[in-house]
């Protein structure tokens, strides 16, 4: 069975499934971020720009999980497109994860444990309070 | 203007800047950066959260092709991931308290490095014999040329590495994917052959940028009307530019290109001063 896996999971085929996984992940990505997109110029579209010359933040819908995924399920335009850019972001972080599950079936023990460290840090950056 | 016209204009300055980055190695982050704050006088911190978007869109796009063709070194990428995201995470963090025009001087600076980087001749020579640290990291790689498989071996792990640490911490402060400095370590520190290095610094750049791209989204700097046309156009730029790369010789556009930054960088860092930011 051990033998079958690492025959099934050559260095190849790992670099095969994670090449796909960042192209599945980039257009899924702008296939949310353009459907936003169109909603957001469909009812905004003839408005005036907003300042952007003022740096204000965005508001909590836009920079917390819950806001975006609230605001997303409501069809709010401009929470979908923050739901494509949460998705544009998590594909690099996916790809560290399958690293690791490739790593694991390759019983490669240093690199299971170089693969946690960088995991961990952006685990950290994500969920260690950081904002200031 | 209306939000239409707004939209429409940085779609098409969007697509430009990843035609143009994905044909001359800069990356679309370089380009999104000074559209945005010297075109249309957007705060400097919403143009970092879109420049990190940019440079997310191309890395994993063109990361596909590269690690389908078996260039990229993934162990290498992993090993110097450690050194980027802790660079990546700080940069941002010391971000709150570095003041705007401090950070467009910075950005000038980087960016006028980066055109000479690119200009600059690149290690093609493969080494036969690495270091100890090269071997026990498991670091050494084949890549496939014209001519047949080619092996090679790495050197100076360390100073590669504290270099990385730098180029991470320079990504996550300005929000670029500071290509030019990964290709840098690894081209002259490690002695890689540069196919290998570019690619594998391609491929880090979207796990460098999403570290602190986070950061920044919970910071508030990333717009969603911003952000959407310069996802989309980057990335049709930057598939365009990789069907053409193929057909035509990037050399005199690289030459050209790379005049043009400087005299942006030069903007960028004569507003600073300024203090027009």
């Amino acid at each position: 069975m051990k033998n079958m896996f690492s025959s099934l999971w050559g260095d190849k085929d790992v670099e095969l499934v994670v090449g796909q996984l960042l192209r599945y992940g980039v257009v899924s990505a702008s296939v949310v971020a353009f459907a936003g997109g169109v909603m957001y110029l469909l009812m905004h579209g003839s408005g005036p720009v907003p300042q952007y010359s003022n740096f204000v933040g965005e508001g909590a819908g836009y920079t917390t999980f819950k806001g975006i995924f609230k605001g997303a399920a409501a069809f709010s335009s401009t929470e979908v497109i923050q739901l494509g850019v949460l998705i544009l972001i998590a594909t690099p972080i996916l790809r560290v994860f399958f690293s690791l599950l490739a790593f694991i079936l390759e019983k490669d023990k240093l690199y299971i444990f170089i693969t946690l460290i960088v995991l961990s840090v952006i685990m950290t950056s994500i969920f260690g309070g950081l904002k200031v | 203007m209306t939000i239409l016209t707004f939209t429409i204009i940085l779609l098409v300055g969007s697509y430009l800047a990843g035609l143009l980055g994905s044909l001359t190695g800069l990356g679309g982050g370089v380009v999104v950066i000074p559209l945005l704050t010297l075109v249309f006088g957007v705060d400097i911190r919403y143009a970092i959260g879109a420049a990190l978007l940019a440079s997310i869109a191309t890395s994993s796009g063109a990361a596909t092709a590269y690690v389908k063709e078996g260039i990229t070194n993934i162990r290498l990428g992993m090993f110097l991931e450690i050194a980027t995201t802790i660079g990546a995470v700080l940069g941002a963090l010391i971000a709150v308290y570095t003041p705007v025009n401090t950070i467009a001087i910075l950005f000038g600076a980087v960016l006028m490095f980066s055109a000479a980087m690119t200009l600059r001749k690149k290690n093609q020579e493969a080494l036969t014999e690495g270091s100890k640290l090269s071997y026990l990291l498991k670091l050494n790689g084949s890549y496939p040329t014209k001519e047949g498989i080619v092996e090679y071996k790495l050197k100076n792990i360390g100073a590669g590495f504290s270099m990385m640490t730098v180029a991470g911490v320079i990504s996550g402060l300005l929000g670029i994917g500071s290509g030019a400095l990964k290709v840098l370590a690894m081209d002259t520190a490690m002695r890689i052959p540069f196919k290998v290095s570019t690619t594998t610094s391609n491929f880090m750049i979207g796990v460098t940028a999403a570290a602190s791209a986070v950061v920044y989204l919970q910071r508030g700097y990333m717009d969603p009307g911003i952000a959407f046309p310069v996802i989309l156009g980057v990335l049709g730029g930057a598939f365009t530019g990789s069907k053409l790369l193929s057909r035509i010789n990037p050399q005199t556009l690289r030459i050209i290109f790379c005049v043009a930054i400087v005299f942006v960088a030069l903007q960028m860092m004569y507003n600073g001063i300024q203090h027009k930011f």
